[in-house]
């Protein structure tokens, strides 16, 4: 088991490298210039020797492949750079964000696993009845809804109905949890229901597949109550694939929450990551996608480990 | 007038059009309802992160409704009187007969948040490092002191101002906000200081800045404006504008600075009913068609002229407001300044005459006689509003004279790369300042060699001797017919041409009272001013 996770963890370098490499080199190829859009907002009067000069401050004129050498050095020493916008340490610009987007995408999840394996399950063992068209009907609704839309929907709701609106600004859970769930409940039922309508479909798919297996029809003749049959022989091996789906999408929402964060003002990564781009804040946007990277091969691997866990044919040896 | 050389004063034009301008736009007036109430924290919305904190080294308002409050500037502009300059650490000042030396005394009691007090010496170090900035550091307020010769503190509430020619926008350099006085100490130390540190002498101290969230300011104590501020503090929230309107309507937030659509006025206006307060003005902020003058077809004045004959200027004013805040038909200066042209006079410009019909049919007798018929090209836009509806509207305009332009919608920093690089054929572009000084306004349209924000790329001499002339006249019937003459012979070569000015509709909520509406959404920001009632 050991073994296989080291050679696993090894693996990761050369995919993560890979980005490093694409990603440096693609943002470079973009229009688009930090210092141009820095000095001149707003009507801003800059001569070319000023922008000449803040580019050169900022280590732009140098030769790609010394600027890649160097961002690379800077991350194995877990050196991220600062931020060409801000000035700011990137670390400390993504630090400030990742705790809130960490706890949506936690509570979407919850949320999403909480809906999604009742409904799944009721769906797949009532199949073809009202209840299932019921369900399906709510988990197609979920699909097609965008996560952006419920959420205005929602905050339009409760501007209509309670003349209120989420809070603006961002508590953590610790100083006030009134307060921070006020602000973080309605992002995370607008994401958490199209996540549990992927996972609830999956659910479904999963147990009605399971259930058509050799191993289900020996319990049930062995006379194992129909419930029994389901919690514990069809659900264990219906879930492996519902897992897949759901860390994939978790490692999604870290850095996919973009719109959904704009329309509740959250300060998070999605909305850093919008903001970077539109100002061609490179050295930001390399750490961003590397930190996206990392949260989706690491979340590939708990999947992985996950099965071994769950599925004792997959337990690597 | 804004070049009131020796102290506060107002124009006879500007003095019997205030009133009616006050009935017009109620907001330019000081708008609060009942007497002034201490305590309590302003909430308020800025769309977009600070790149810096120093404001000489940036034009964005992002900066500004940050960190206005925390600052003083030598002069200013009078609150709920614009454009009247009065004085802000100068107690008082004096101008030379020859108008090339200014002589400020300052407040005796002006202390910044550290305790020190504000001398001579620190608006000496300010404006020196503005007028010639030490390596490394940024000015952006090159140009507006390039006449200062110098700068002297023969006493620590005397600073004397030395010109090497007369500079007829000097006083609304004196009362620019983005001039704020720093500490000749901390700039001694460190001459970057301000781009990462606050401290000044305004009605604010800062306490945090939390990265894309907040940044909030609480009162100090030691103002030097007697009983300034009202406020406890204000928390300034980084929001989308989309997020904005919701804030307002369910009461998170209680004001914006900046401006808001039509649309999105009577959204919030619908949401808090009476605890709306909407203030409109015209905008010191235009959206402007620019060609690039060194790419062919457009560097023939033909060309450029038919395709600003062909825009109905006066109709798109009139349905674009409804939609969008694009809004008043002008020429290069805010249209109701002391400096704009009359309607009369802009008649008289290609593309101002209201017959359509006739300035279609001379746009399509200029194409074809420059054998440029049937011409395709390409728009190049911003991917945001007004600036869409703005290319939409040329687009529709051009192809009633059988021009097509496709309309190419970047985003911001490829928007700026094409601009800088000189890579689009036309552009739709915007302009602003915080003043209506011709100086400030009529530089966006001088040769390129002169002023790189004139992005037409066009090399007129004929301009640059206007601008150059109006800079230094101080006489202000004079300086008006300069400017209707540098005016004249911009639309007649079109190498950039006005499509249409802003109108600013802020909105906020009625508890906040003090807040003195005006054209441009630099000044003002200081909320040393505001109050918010029950």
């Amino acid at each position: 088991m050991l073994s296989y996770l080291a050679r696993r963890i090894a693996l990761m370098v050369p995919t993560l490298l890979g980005v490093a490499l694409i990603t440096f080199f693609m943002l470079r190829v973009v229009p688009g210039d930090i210092v141009e859009m820095k000095l001149r907002s707003d009507g801003g009067y800059v001569t070319q020797e000023l922008i000449a000069t803040e580019r050169a401050r900022l280590g732009l004129d140098r030769p790609l492949v010394t600027q890649f050498a160097e961002w690379m050095q800077g991350l194995v020493t877990l050196d991220l750079g600062t931020s060409m916008w801000t000035g700011r340490p990137v670390a400390e610009e993504i630090g400030t964000r990742f705790g809130l987007t960490l706890q949506v995408s936690v509570m979407a999840a919850i949320i999403s696993v909480l809906i999604a394996i009742p409904l799944g399950t009721l769906s797949a063992i009532f199949r073809d009845t009202w209840v299932d068209y019921l369900v399906r009907v709510f988990t197609i609704a979920g699909l097609a809804v965008p996560a952006f839309w419920l959420g205005m929907l929602i905050i339009l709701g409760l501007l209509a109905l309670f003349h209120w609106s989420p809070p603006v600004t961002y508590t953590p859970f610790w100083q006030s949890p009134l307060e921070n769930l006020s602000q973080l409940i309605w992002p995370a039922l607008a994401v958490g229901y199209r996540y549990a309508a992927v996972v609830a479909r999956m659910v479904r798919s999963s147990i009605i597949e399971v259930m058509k297996e050799d191993y289900i029809r020996t319990a049930r003749a062995k006379g194992v109550f129909e419930r029994l049959v389901v919690m514990r022989h069809a659900m264990r091996n219906a879930l492996l694939p519902a897992i897949t789906v759901a860390g994939l999408e978790f490692a999604f929402l870290i850095g996919g929450l973009v719109v959904t964060e704009q329309v509740f003002n959250l300060n998070g990564i999605g909305r850093l990551f919008v903001e970077a781009v539109s100002r061609s804040d490179f050295i930001l946007i390399q750490a961003l996608v590397m930190l996206l990277a990392l949260v989706f091969v690491t979340m590939n691997l708990v999947i992985d480990m996950l099965y071994g866990v769950l599925d004792p044919r997959v337990r690597h040896g | 007038m804004t070049n009131a050389f020796d102290g506060p004063r107002i124009s006879r034009r500007a003095a019997l059009a205030l009133p009616a301008l006050a009935l017009a736009c109620p907001g330019l007036a000081r708008a609060q309802d009942g007497e002034p109430r201490r305590g309590g924290i302003l909430t308020y919305a800025v769309a977009a992160e600070p790149p810096t904190y120093d404001l000489h080294a940036t034009s964005t308002f992002a900066v500004m409704h940050r960190l206005a409050p925390h600052y003083s500037t030598l002069l200013r502009y009078a609150p709920g009187n614009y454009p009247k300059i009065v004085g802000d650490v100068a107690e008082s000042w004096t101008a030379a007969d020859d108008k090339l030396t200014f002589t400020f005394k300052l407040h005796p009691e002006i202390r910044f948040h550290d305790g020190t007090p504000l001398t001579s010496e620190d608006v000496k170090a300010t404006y020196d490092r503005l007028r010639a900035p030490p390596e490394g550091v940024v000015s952006n307020r090159l140009p507006s002191f390039q006449q200062i010769a110098a700068v002297e503190a023969p006493d620590p509430r005397t600073v004397v101002i030395r010109m090497k020619a007369v500079d007829a926008s000097i006083m609304d350099t004196f009362a620019s906000p983005w001039n704020a006085i720093y500490s000749a100490a901390r700039l001694a130390k460190d001459p970057n200081f301000p781009a990462r540190n606050v401290m000044g002498s305004g009605p604010f101290k800062f306490v945090e800045h939390v990265a894309g969230s907040h940044w909030v300011g609480e009162r100090f104590d030691g103002y030097f404006r007697e009983g300034k501020p009202y406020l406890d503090g204000f928390r300034a929230i980084t929001m989308s504008p989309a997020a904005m309107v919701n804030a307002l309507s369910g009461r998170q937030i209680l004001a914006e600075f900046r401006g808001f659509t039509p649309n999105e006025r009577d959204r919030i206006v619908r949401a808090l009913g009476e605890d709306a307060r909407v203030q409109e003005s015209s905008w010191m902020l235009h959206m402007i068609l620019t060609f690039n003058c060194q790419k062919k077809p457009f560097d023939d004045p033909r060309v450029r002229r038919a395709l600003s004959l062909a825009l109905d200027r006066w109709g798109g004013s009139q349905s674009l407001s409804r939609i969008s805040q694009l809004g008043q038909v002008g020429g290069l200066v805010r249209p109701g300044s002391d400096w704009s042209a009359t309607p009369a006079e802009m008649e008289k410009w290609p593309g101002y005459g209201r017959d359509m019909e006739a300035n279609r049919t001379e746009a399509k007798r200029l194409l074809k006689e420059a054998g440029a018929e049937n011409l395709t090209f390409t728009l190049l836009d911003r991917n945001i509003q007004p600036y869409v509806t703005a290319g939409i509207f040329l687009i529709d305009q051009w192809r009633q004279i059988g021009v097509r332009a496709e309309h190419q919608q970047a985003e911001l920093s490829s928007w700026y790369a094409a601009q800088g690089s000189g890579n689009f054929d036309a552009l739709v572009d915007s302009f602003t300042q915080f003043s209506d000084d011709p100086t400030n306004v009529l530089i966006k349209y001088v040769s390129y060699d002169k002023a790189e924000v004139a992005v037409a790329r066009a090399t007129d001499r004929e301009l640059d001797r206007l601008f150059d002339e109006q800079a230094k006249t101080v006489d202000e019937g004079a300086r008006k017919k300069l400017v209707r003459q540098f005016e004249a012979r911009l639309f007649e070569q079109s190498y950039a041409v006005p499509i249409l000015w802003w109108q600013r509709i802020v909105v906020m909520n009625r508890r906040v009272n003090g807040w003195s509406m005006s054209p441009t959404h630099m000044i003002y920001q200081d909320l040393g001013d505001i109050w918010l009632s029950a």
